[in-house]
């Protein structure tokens, strides 16, 4: 098992190496000069040529690569040219939030999807089955921008039953910063008010987010419900009385687990590239905000680091999902645990 | 001896009109289906007659009138105007044009290539061309299609060909990944092995041989994935990375619209729905497909 781990990482390695290369060949290759930006358009010539010497720009393209990647393995990322501070750092204070948001959407959709998944599944063919197909066909033909637009619309201006837009009122003063979860340091600060105020400005958001995943994982869990019912076992247990509730959440449930944890490795990756519209939707100050705001700016050295981060979350998430499953599914675990 | 072959062909072609008739029979078992063909063949009717139907086919460009400005929906604007008075329902039937016309050149551009570099690689599984093709197709995996294409059009300048070209450049490798699996397993089927024996061109065996036969998945996964074109190509117009305005790309309106939430609701609710209303018909057909040609993991 630690063998095909240790291959993974290898394999994972060797792909956020050529996906560093392709985005800095991107970036690389655009029309204009990356020391023109960092400087803007007041600078002098001799300034520029300092700095192009600086940033190695007249060198070749395999040494400014080198050069870049060099730093990058120091932790240097470069400075943004719209915040003018190291990216790096940039991206420490962002992530939480954005983290914050992920989890919780995260935790939305694996209930709220594997609740009426097993139902739909149990009652098939009934009222319900029919109304949550039809939702998680909306759901999924639905971009999360949209998604945000009309919760934000119907439930925080029309309906006034949720805050609008940010983390926590402007008004409020916000509690020191430790983890960065809102509503973690609300409580370390002993300050309830800012922990419950976090939440309820979390729940649009998030929301907004799961509702595409919700979809997707209700219908496969559905499907796994629907095969495993028809196995003999759950039969024997119905003519034993086992009551329905104790089938539907023990023996039902837990065999359609692994294909919703394989989905959820590759939705985490999703939840990321929606964040960036939901996040520009509500204000929300993340990652995928400052990664939206250096795109619409052109911030190169933002926009490599940005796709190089979501680029690692991906692949160290699909690796821990694999480990998961691994010890989720003993036929998996047998057939790559061996080796 | 010609007669024959002229049986022959006319055989082959009942069987293939059989065959239509017996797939169309199984769509059409499946309601949902049927009605996403229907919503998709007025979209796109309406895209293509656009300026013969929309009643204000010139607030298709920049155009102001500043006395209809941010009314209501109404028999005169089903869709009500924007702020400077353009009618939102034109529009919304132009920006279909943008959005079907993206969708169809990304999969052109991107699914040829896919397919050739998947066959290729299935093909000489186990050599260095497939190492090559295929880890090469896991760089453009590592991250999402959304992330990387938005990256792409904000590095380069954001117009109508250079969205379509970033996201054609991170959809081929969707196809590579597809057809690769297809065809390595197609590869030790008897009709490849004798081909190879009667001492057919690789040219022949890959694309004679072994394509036909990718055919269902390949139809199956480019009508699921018109939706999915069309959804990234929203979310980079939304975020001003796409058409440019007073082009009306669907995005494009829905952002305008959405500063004037709550008060002007219809000006970004009404393109949002015409937005989901044409994925969902490719959704729709695409899983009805998937039923027809008995198609699973596209």
């Amino acid at each position: 098992m630690a063998k095909y781990i240790g291959l993974r990482l290898l394999q994972s390695v060797f792909v956020l190496f050529g996906l560093s290369l392709l985005i800095f060949f991107i970036a690389r290759v655009v029309p204009g000069d990356p020391a023109r930006q960092a400087l803007g358009l007041l600078a002098s010539q001799e300034q520029v040529e300092r700095v192009r010497e600086q940033m190695h720009l007249n060198d070749s393209f395999p040494v400014q690569y080198y050069y870049w990647l060099r730093s990058l393995l120091h932790g240097d990322l470069g400075v943004s040219s719209y915040t003018r501070r190291p990216v790096a750092s940039d991206l420490a204070q962002y992530i939480p939030a954005t983290l914050e948001l992920i989890l919780f959407a995260t935790l939305i959709s694996f209930v709220v999807g594997q609740v009426t998944g097993v139902l739909a599944g149990y009652f098939r063919n009934s009222w319900f089955d029919g109304v949550s197909r039809l939702v998680s066909y909306l759901g999924i033909a639905t971009p999360s921008f949209v998604v945000a637009i009309l919760l934000l619309f119907v439930f925080s201006q029309v309906l006034k039953l949720a805050p609008g837009i940010g983390r926590i009122p402007i008004m409020m003063q916000p509690p020191p910063v430790r983890t960065g979860f809102m509503m973690v340091d609300g409580l370390l600060a002993g300050r309830l008010d800012v922990t419950v105020t976090a939440l309820k400005h979390l729940l649009l958001p998030a929301f907004s987010l799961a509702v595409i995943h919700i979809a997707q994982e209700g219908r496969i869990t559905r499907t796994s419900i629907v095969e495993t019912m028809q196995k003999d076992y759950i039969t024997l247990h119905k003519v034993h009385g086992i009551r329905t509730s104790r089938i539907l959440f023990k023996y039902l449930l837990r065999p359609s687990i692994v294909p919703t944890v394989t989905v959820m490795g590759l939705d985490f990756a999703f939840l990321m590239s929606n964040a960036f519209l939901v996040e520009t939707v509500y204000m929300w100050p993340g990652f995928s905000r400052y990664a939206m705001t250096a795109m619409l700016n052109k911030d190169l050295n933002a926009i490599v680091a940005v796709v190089l981060v979501i680029g690692m979350t991906f692949a160290l998430v699909n690796l821990i999902v694999d480990i998961i499953i691994m010890f989720l599914d003993p036929t998996v675990r047998l057939r790559q645990g061996g080796a | 001896m010609q007669d024959t072959t002229k049986a022959n062909l006319l055989a082959a072609w009942r069987q293939r009109r059989r065959n239509l008739a017996h797939g169309w029979y199984k769509y059409s078992r499946n309601p949902l289906s049927v009605l996403g063909l229907v919503i998709l063949v007025l979209v796109v009717f309406v895209a293509i007659f656009a300026p013969y139907i929309a009643p204000y086919p010139g607030h298709a460009k920049a155009y102001t009138n500043f006395r209809d400005a941010s009314q209501a929906p109404s028999a005169q604007h089903f869709f009500g105007t924007d702020r400077i008075g353009r009618d939102i329902f034109s529009r919304t039937l132009f920006g279909y044009r943008f959005s079907l016309m993206i969708g169809a050149v990304v999969l052109g551009l991107g699914v040829a290539p896919g397919v050739v570099l998947g066959l290729i690689a299935g093909y000489r599984r186990g050599t260095w061309v497939e190492v090559v093709i295929m880890r090469v197709t896991d760089v453009f995996l590592a991250v999402p299609p959304l992330v990387l294409a938005l990256a792409i059009t904000a590095m380069l300048t954001p117009n109508l060909i250079n969205q379509m070209m970033a996201i054609a450049l991170v959809w081929w490798p969707w196809y590579s990944r597809l057809v690769f699996s297809l065809a390595s397993s197609l590869r030790n089927e008897y009709f490849v092995k004798e081909a190879e024996l009667t001492g057919a061109s690789q040219r022949h065996i890959l694309f004679r041989e072994i394509l036909p036969n990718c055919f269902a998945p390949i139809m199956t996964k480019m009508t699921l994935d018109m939706g999915l074109v069309i959804l990234i190509e929203s979310t980079l117009s939304f975020v001003g990375l796409g058409v440019q305005p007073p082009k009306p790309a669907l995005g494009t309106m829905v952002a305008e619209g959405a500063k004037r939430l709550p008060a002007e609701w219809w000006s970004t609710i009404f393109p949002a729905l015409a937005i989901v209303i044409v994925i969902l018909a490719f959704n729709l057909i695409g899983d009805g497909l998937r039923d027809v040609f008995a198609v699973e993991d596209v």
